[in-house]
């Protein structure tokens, strides 16, 4: 219990530091995992570099798919978007300093697929548009 | 004065089981609350199996020699205590499948196909398991068979009211959960079996979270069609059961093709053999049907009434003990109405939250919707935390489960 639930997970849970949406924002991504019913939906505002300026969150889930996405917000701050296209797995898990069955895995990386495929999404169109 | 005989003695049973002596954990015994998912196996059912492919493993049906013989009777043995346990007319009303799920689409694709067409109507309810949903979804997407939903009042029952009405748009078909897997609710199947047959539909029931508990007498409900799984009742995965009235099973079209279904087979086509074999093809699970007629016979040395009359007192109990525990909602009617099912939700912890901390004690519960995601949407509630009893269950594993509660308070207070 004292591993799974550190105090850091629970805190972010109940006391989220990235909540809340950006508009106008440069890019944003909502997706859900319909086995849990758990959504999470990401906002960011990037500079000429194409760095994050600013991010926030907004979703609903169990304390580890909100606390991943909060530290994962806070995370990605100052970060370029090709910084954020090379996270993985092991970054979050490092972020939540726990251990994850494959069922809880789904939880913890809901935002980080959320936040990539914003990124990739929104490039995909705009080559598009070129 | 002496006590009042319990119905069961959960503490002999469980010497029974041997997963139930396990810890978890160091230190952590094994709390198990998950039996409408599956349950746990008695000694008897294992050892069946093991017996089986120790002594007489051999394929059935075709060969002369004795172990095939041996094989063939084992498996036939089996398929008669099932029909007897349901108190089926014959034998040949009842087909091996793999589990429920596969009865149902056996069903939706060999009975729907030959007798189902563009506008006609399959009567659902809003309670079904997916098993009792996708399969009609499909058959709808191929046939444009249309699908009308019987809903589902505040307290967790069928709308009578709005079953009758949907049945006057006369569907060709009903099928209903025998007992629902998230509210517990047993419905009344009798009642709306002579309803839809007076409205000239036939029935098929999904008593997968039913036959395991209670009493279930095929002929006295009528239902033209059944499906139950082994694996909720004692028995092992990868087999289960369709019961269909003979005559029906018999006017039906073959579901799959392969060795064993046939009568006869040319280059030019082929002839099917009788039921049930006709829906039998390829090689089945024959060490599982053993180990089920095992199950059975552990069941029914228990009483299946004795059984159902247990899970009665211990989800009274725990239904009394959960309305203790602030935050906590159960879903679904009272005790008298339900089956040894609690779906419940806590304030502000999502179900995972609640099922992780009660894992750490050793309590396995289930957490999301259950695979019946339109009754969480009626609730307008995205998952439910759920426990489930069967035989072995006792009220002292109910007050830990409350324990673990409070436990979970403590840790998201």
């Amino acid at each position: 219990m004292d591993d799974f639930y550190r105090e850091v997970i629970i805190d972010r849970y109940k006391n989220p530091q990235m909540r809340g949406e950006l508009d106008p924002h440069d890019y944003s991504y909502q997706d859900d995992n319909p086995l849990c019913g758990d959504e999470i939906r990401i906002d960011l505002r990037v500079n000429g570099d194409d760095k994050v300026t600013e991010a926030a969150f907004t979703g609903h889930g169990c304390a580890i798919s909100m606390a991943s996405a909060d530290m994962l917000v806070e995370s990605i701050m100052g970060k370029s978007l090709e910084e954020i296209k090379s996270l993985s797995k092991d970054d979050i898990l490092e972020l939540l300093g726990i251990e994850l069955g494959p069922v809880r895995l789904k939880c913890a990386l809901l935002s980080l697929k959320v936040l990539k495929a914003g990124i990739y999404g929104m490039e995909e169109l705009e080559e598009e548009l070129l | 004065m002496m006590a009042p005989k319990k119905a069961l003695d959960p503490r002999k049973i469980r010497a029974d089981f041997p997963v139930l002596a396990r810890q978890v954990r160091p230190g952590v015994p094994l709390i198990y609350l998950d039996n409408a998912a599956t349950s746990q196996k008695p000694s008897s059912v294992i050892e069946a199996m093991s017996h089986f492919y120790e002594e007489m493993n051999a394929n059935i049906h075709r060969g002369i020699h004795q172990l095939a013989e041996e094989a063939t009777i084992a498996y036939e043995e089996a398929r008669n205590r099932i029909a007897k346990f349901i108190s089926a007319e014959s034998w040949q009303e009842i087909v091996f499948t793999r589990n429920t799920t596969e009865a149902i689409n056996l069903i939706a694709y060999a009975w729907g196909l030959a007798n189902l067409q563009a506008g006609d109507r399959v009567l659902l309810t809003e309670m079904e398991h997916h098993a009792n949903i996708v399969p009609w979804h499909m058959l709808s997407d191929r046939q444009g068979v249309v699908l009308d939903f019987t809903p589902v009042t505040d307290d967790g029952k069928l709308d009578l009211q709005a079953y009758q009405d949907l049945l006057l748009k006369g569907p060709k078909l009903v099928s209903f959960t025998h007992m629902s897997n998230v509210l517990g609710t047993i419905n009344p199947v009798e009642e709306l079996t002579r309803m839809a047959h007076d409205a000239g539909a036939l029935v098929l029931i999904d008593a997968a979270q039913s036959v395991p508990h209670l009493r279930v007498d095929v002929q006295a409900i009528d239902a033209d069609f059944m499906a139950f799984s082994s694996h909720k009742m004692l028995g092992p995965t990868g087999i289960g059961v369709l019961y269909g009235k003979k005559d029906l099973l018999n006017q039906m079209p073959p579901f799959l093709g392969g060795g064993d279904m046939i009568k006869r087979v040319k280059l030019d086509g082929f002839s099917t053999n009788d039921a049930p074999y006709k829906f039998e093809a390829g090689t089945p699970a024959i060490a599982e049907a053993i180990g089920f007629h095992a199950a059975i016979d552990y069941l029914d040395a228990l009483g299946i009434e004795n059984v159902h009359t247990h899970e009665q007192e211990l989800i009274g109990y725990a239904l009394d003990r959960l309305e203790e525990v602030p935050g906590v909602k159960v879903y679904g009617p009272g005790p008298d109405e339900k089956g040894g099912v609690a779906s419940f939700t806590f304030d502000g912890v999502h179900p995972h939250d609640v099922a992780q901390v009660l894992d750490q004690d050793g309590i396995a519960v289930r957490a999301g919707h259950h695979c019946a995601m339109p009754i969480h949407e009626k609730l307008s509630i995205p998952a439910t935390t759920r426990a489930s009893f069967y035989i072995y269950n006792t009220t002292e594993e109910v007050d830990a489960l409350i324990e673990g509660l409070y436990e979970v308070k403590k840790v998201f207070g």
